[in-house]
């Protein structure tokens, strides 16, 4: 496998663990929502804790995480992006 | 010389503006206790901001077709993702967003949360591709990938539907916030609302309304996080509300059990004569409803919205003018940042103004009170008055129920200062968030279809020899164009026909979605097969929603995909038709199998030239 081919493969995993973690926040979560609401966060019902912050920062966080790995595999490779290309 | 002094300084001249304008929010507080009247200082909080953003978009203007289209690729990540935010967040995010969770509760939330997560469909599948491809616009990638104009024509019809659905909204809310704050009548605040918007974007393109941008993003979550923090200190529910509402939260269900959950019959309602618009509290704040139809319910509209943000071209767009692929990547991840900030807000806003008028015990509650004494109260008067609320005494006892307070979504945000008792001096600060949230979203579509059309259609397809002077003259005449005719429309009062804000998302991903996708992510995707997908797939989208919509036929919904949700049909069929017409037609050429492969490296130069 050549080097590009290699990034390639790299960079899809990457992003599946991203659109995986992606999926149980933004969905696995509210499919169980009626039952998970009975337990608590901060005094706050767990379901609705969720969708007013939860699952949001968890997004945030999934995104600057991303971003950085995918800055490292980007690095590893020797592709690394630089400004004014 | 100015340019790299000018971004070199952002944080400072963004520090000062922002400083200026808290200095600006303090005078108008002192001029309120000096006695200045409370229009005046509506008046001035309007008036002040917008003369500020059309001075900086008249800084902005620009000669250059890279600035115009893409602000010369050079907006620092941080900056970008406010830009973003505000881009993003529309007069509805702010003024609309607290009202329905007031009303609707967990139910309504699902808009939370698919108006985050697509984000993250957004970083991980198109923005930084999109980036490395260099394009101008959203159609110039899919005419350029799939090749042929057929193909752009395509993409420049779906992003023209799906913007245009969004603006008019976009343009009302700028008109309704004028009209009030200045004292005029609507008709006359759209078109004031307008010459604003285009004050702020004709003669700078992409590049004012960037910087235009950041200013807005700075009033609206100001506007939007004093309130809340002031409410929430003020009646000592906790210094910081997001993290210290449960017991309210808890408190409210309660409150819903003492007064009891009941939905009014339409038949009631209509002999009550309750205004168009108006509601009544019937859906749990924080209760799940039971059964897995629910569930379905609230996963299939996050999902439309989710998918529906990453597709829609005027935020596609902002990830264009980042100075670098990785810079497009973190500038995302700021965004949804920004934006968080506003989002995890709006539940907050909503759990403490239904608490001011839902708990009896609290000097501001008016539920299980007397009518009579209720009508007496200041805002409750003039808020009747304007049609924005109603009392209608369903069981004739004279006692205000749940069931019988009605008001209209929009006023929650607007009205909970005054509810609560501050000072006018915030309200005059909502108002003006309200505007700035509402004009940069306007101002982002707008750009989104001008720039379409004039890079699209006229330059690449009608005259490519246009000189950039010509090309940037026709570009500024259909921002004018556009607009006024939106504004057009909005001035006839007929948006309630055009639906709702969700449409826009469910036309982009009904169109738009997998040829994007797939266009990066699939070699083996072929002009025939992205042109089939385009078309059926908004035209079947289009046809079910006609068929959905109660206004229209009025069907029966299909497993619950009603006409807030009919991007899932649109986009399976377009994913369908796309697969199985790409593998019937030939494989791409190898030029164009090759610059996908470009595409998918980070480094080195874009695909397009600098000028194109």
């Amino acid at each position: 496998m050549s080097n590009r081919e290699k990034h390639w493969e790299k960079t899809k995993g990457q992003m599946i663990v991203t659109l995986a973690l992606w999926f149980f926040f933004g969905y696995v979560i509210f499919m169980f929502g009626e039952s998970i609401n009975s337990a608590s966060f901060l005094g706050y019902p767990l379901a609705y804790y969720m969708c007013a912050q939860g699952s949001l920062l968890a997004f945030v966080v999934i995104l600057f995480w991303s971003a950085n790995k995918q800055e490292k595999i980007d690095d590893e490779f020797g592709f690394t992006s630089r400004e004014d290309e | 010389m100015f340019k790299g002094k000018f971004i070199d300084n952002l944080p400072k001249i963004y520090g000062t503006y922002t400083g200026g304008f808290l200095i600006f929010i303090i005078l108008m507080a002192i001029a309120e206790q000096a006695g200045m009247e409370a229009k005046t200082i509506g008046i001035m909080f309007v008036a002040f901001t917008v003369a500020i953003y059309a001075f900086i978009g008249w800084l902005s203007r620009t000669v250059q077709v890279d600035a115009y289209y893409v602000a010369g690729r050079s907006v620092p990540t941080v900056f970008n993702g406010m830009a973003t935010a505000a881009d993003w967040m529309s007069g509805a995010s702010f003024v609309a967003m607290a009202g329905g969770i007031y009303f609707g509760g967990y139910t309504y939330m699902a808009f939370l949360v698919g108006w985050t997560g697509g984000y993250i469909l957004v970083s991980s599948l198109l923005a930084p591709y999109l980036r490395k491809f260099g394009c101008y616009t959203v159609p110039d990638f899919i005419g350029t990938r799939y090749g042929g104009n057929l193909a752009r024509f395509c993409a420049v019809v779906v992003l023209t539907l799906a913007s245009f659905t969004y603006v008019t909204a976009q343009i009302n809310a700028t008109g309704t916030i004028a009209a009030r704050a200045l004292g005029i009548p609507f008709e006359l605040g759209v078109w004031v609302g307008l010459v604003s918007i285009l004050l702020c974007s004709m003669l700078g393109g992409m590049r004012a309304v960037t910087w235009t941008q950041v200013a807005q993003y700075i009033v609206l979550i100001t506007a939007y996080l004093i309130p809340i923090f002031w409410i929430s200190n003020r009646g000592g529910y906790g210094f910081f509300p997001h993290l210290m509402l449960g017991e309210e939260v808890a408190r409210l269900g309660e409150l819903e059990a003492q007064f009891g959950l009941v939905k009014n019959a339409a038949a009631d309602i209509k002999a009550a004569g309750v205004p168009g618009g108006l509601k009544s509290i019937s859906l749990p704040h924080s209760g799940v409803p039971a059964g897995g139809m629910a569930a379905w319910k609230f996963i299939s509209l996050a999902l439309c919205m989710m998918v529906g943000t990453a597709s829609l071209p005027h935020i596609l767009m902002r990830y264009f003018t980042t100075p670098s692929v990785k810079a497009a990547r973190k500038s995302v991840a700021w965004s949804l940042f920004f934006i968080f900030l506003l989002y995890s807000s709006a539940p907050m806003l909503a759990t403490l103004s239904k608490l001011q008028l839902m708990d009896p015990t609290l000097p501001t509650g008016i539920i299980g009170k007397e009518i009579s004494a209720v009508m007496a109260i200041d805002w409750v008067s003039a808020w009747t008055a304007q049609k924005q609320a109603f009392i209608a005494d369903f069981n004739g006892d004279g006692i205000l129920q749940l069931n019988e307070w009605f008001m209209r979504g929009d006023v929650v945000v607007l009205s909970t200062p005054e509810v609560a008792g501050l000072p006018y001096v915030i309200s005059g600060l909502v108002a003006a968030g309200g505007m700035a949230a509402a004009m940069s979203t306007a101002d982002g579509l707008v750009l989104a279809i001008a720039n379409a059309l004039s890079h699209d259609i006229y330059f690449k397809m009608i005259d490519p020899k246009a000189d950039v002077r010509k090309r940037l003259i026709v570009a500024r005449a259909l921002l004018v164009v556009i607009g006024g005719f939106g504004a057009y429309i909005a001035s006839m009062r007929i948006t309630s026909i055009l639906g709702a804000v969700a449409w826009a998302f469910d036309f982009a991903m009904s169109g738009l979605f997998f040829p994007l996708v797939l266009g990066v992510w699939w070699k083996r995707a072929t002009r025939q097969g992205a042109i089939a997908g385009m078309i059926t797939g908004l035209g079947a989208g289009t046809a079910y929603l006609i068929y959905v919509y109660p206004k229209f036929m009025g069907n029966p919904a299909w497993m619950g995909i009603d006409h807030l949700r009919f991007g899932i049909i649109g986009a399976s069929v377009c994913l369908v038709v796309m697969v199985v017409v790409s593998l019937m037609t030939p494989e791409p050429d190898s030029a164009t199998q090759k610059m996908v492969d470009e595409l998918r490296v980070p480094s080195g130069k874009t695909i397009l030239g600098k000028q194109h």
